[in-house]
């Protein structure tokens, strides 16, 4: 048996070692996060910019399971998507089972995803995203919905976009500062 | 005995976790929407995030306050405009006056049963939108208005042009419209042009009505104008719904498939009004009479 060639530059231990250790975060700051994430989700647009809007809390809970999964869990996506479902005025329980699709993936696959820079890690966010809308279209069809339209699914491509800019943000608060008195 | 120590421990695995929320989630959505054994549930959440939907309202207030006060600028010729808009109105409620009463003779003629109040209810409520969902699937929006403003479950929602739709659910600060759009709504309807009378149901698409169940042979046709006949007394009678914008008579089929464009803007408009119930009409007032005579 041959043994099998490593390659060095895709092992290199800069691609994963490189990567910023991050503070753990307080609970207030998921809480406040996912809060402003919920605001945003419910500001009355209209029109294209309602189609293109990505779902912010679904990508702000994804940050948190990828980084922080201690910090959050199910039972809270399932409460947010309980908010969303009421807040939309779709059938109870149609975002909270999506949201938890969502999270599931997002556990199985963190810690392959934390290998990735967060440009790389976007597009395979955005398949998590792609499956949790989905599930929302699944669960609506059931109901005897028509299907809305691909358009339908534009909204986890700018969430593909979207993905490097908020965790980029949420990153900030949880650096740890740099210690003047070190060497 | 637990040994573990408490770093090592989990609690059950992911899939363990997705299959409970998943079944829980499953039971929720069978009793929203069969069973209905805890109505008090969604109107409980709707309180919780209701601060959260009047901040991120904020903006966009800001934005009409903003463009009010600049539009504050020509407030002489709106005046103007609408004193003008006012007078010619006026006319046109004097003709109005003048034809109900020559109607209300002539049915006095016709020895016609009394009519049916014929009045749009008085006492309106104005509300704004709160959110209109990014969900394709409900045809349903929210407005600002709820229980502490005495709103009702089954009022009517209307704007400038025609009917929006009718509320279907009523939290404290909050009430949701199921708009005509809504698969599972339906309106009764009139055609203007010959007073034909028909159930205009929604599409479940974006501005788009039905018109089931009316035969290949109907008199019905292009922008002929559908206004709410008042029958069933839920709906107030004359009230603008659709325009008919196509008309497919197909043979082979037993109906005609009828396509109207609701006339209101169910979806783009910020200010509604919600009207005041109806009040409830008796039965039969002839059959009434009837049986008390018969008693006496």
């Amino acid at each position: 048996m041959n043994p099998k060639i490593i390659d060095e530059e895709k092992f290199s231990s800069n691609n994963y070692l490189g990567q910023d250790i991050l503070a753990p975060a307080k609970s207030w700051y998921v809480f406040l996060s996912l809060t402003i994430a919920l605001f945003l989700n419910f500001l009355p647009l209209q029109g294209s910019a309602l189609i293109l809007r990505p779902d912010f809390v679904a990508i702000s809970m994804l940050f948190w399971c990828v980084n922080q999964p201690h910090k959050v869990g199910m039972s809270l996506a399932f409460c947010l998507g309980l908010m969303m479902d009421v807040g939309n005025v779709s059938i109870l329980g149609q975002h909270a089972l999506a949201y938890c699709v969502m999270v599931y993936f997002a556990l199985i696959f963190r810690r392959r995803l934390r290998m990735f820079s967060l440009l790389q890690q976007a597009p395979q966010i955005g398949l998590i995203l792609l499956i949790m809308q989905i599930s929302l279209v699944l669960i609506a069809l059931l109901n005897d919905a028509i299907f809305p339209g691909w358009h339908f699914f534009l909204a986890s491509l700018t969430g593909i976009f979207m993905w490097a800019p908020i965790s980029y943000l949420l990153c900030i608060p949880l650096r740890p500062k740099p210690d003047p008195d070190a060497l | 005995m637990e040994t573990t120590p408490q770093f090592f421990r989990h609690g059950p695995g992911p899939l363990a976790r997705l299959m409970f929320f998943a079944l829980l989630s499953c039971l929720l959505m069978a009793e929203d929407l069969r069973f209905k054994y805890v109505p008090e549930l969604r109107p409980a959440i709707a309180v919780v995030i209701h601060p959260l939907q009047q901040l991120a309202h904020f903006p966009a207030q800001m934005y009409d306050r903003v463009e009010a006060f600049f539009a504050s600028f020509h407030l002489l010729q709106e005046n103007n405009f609408l004193r003008q808009r006012y007078l010619s109105d006026r006319e046109q409620l004097l003709r109005l006056l003048a034809l109900e009463t020559e109607n209300r003779q002539l049915r006095k003629l016709l020895g016609a049963v009394k009519q049916i109040e014929t009045k749009t209810a008085a006492k309106a409520v104005m509300a704004e939108i709160l959110y209109t969902p990014r969900d394709p699937f409900s045809h349903k929006t929210t407005l600002n208005k709820g229980h502490q403003h005495n709103i009702q479950a089954g009022q009517i929602v209307v704007d400038d042009k025609g009917i929006i739709g009718q509320i279907t659910r009523v939290s404290l600060w909050a009430s949701e419209v199921t708009l005509i759009t809504d698969k599972d709504h339906s309106v009764p309807i009139q055609v203007v042009r010959n007073s034909l009378r028909s159930v205009i149901s929604g599409a479940g698409k974006n501005n788009e009505l039905e018109l089931r169940y009316l035969s290949v042979n109907t008199d019905i046709r292009e922008n002929d104008l559908l206004v709410t006949s008042g029958i069933g007394g839920v709906y107030p009678p004359g009230i603008p719904v659709a325009k008919v914008s196509k008309i497919d008579r197909n043979p082979a089929d037993t109906f005609a498939h009828i396509i109207g464009t609701p006339i209101a803007g169910v979806d783009r408009n910020q200010q509604v009004l919600i009207l005041s119930l109806v009040p409830p009409v008796p039965n039969n007032p002839a059959e009434t009479s009837d049986i008390e005579s018969k008693n006496n």
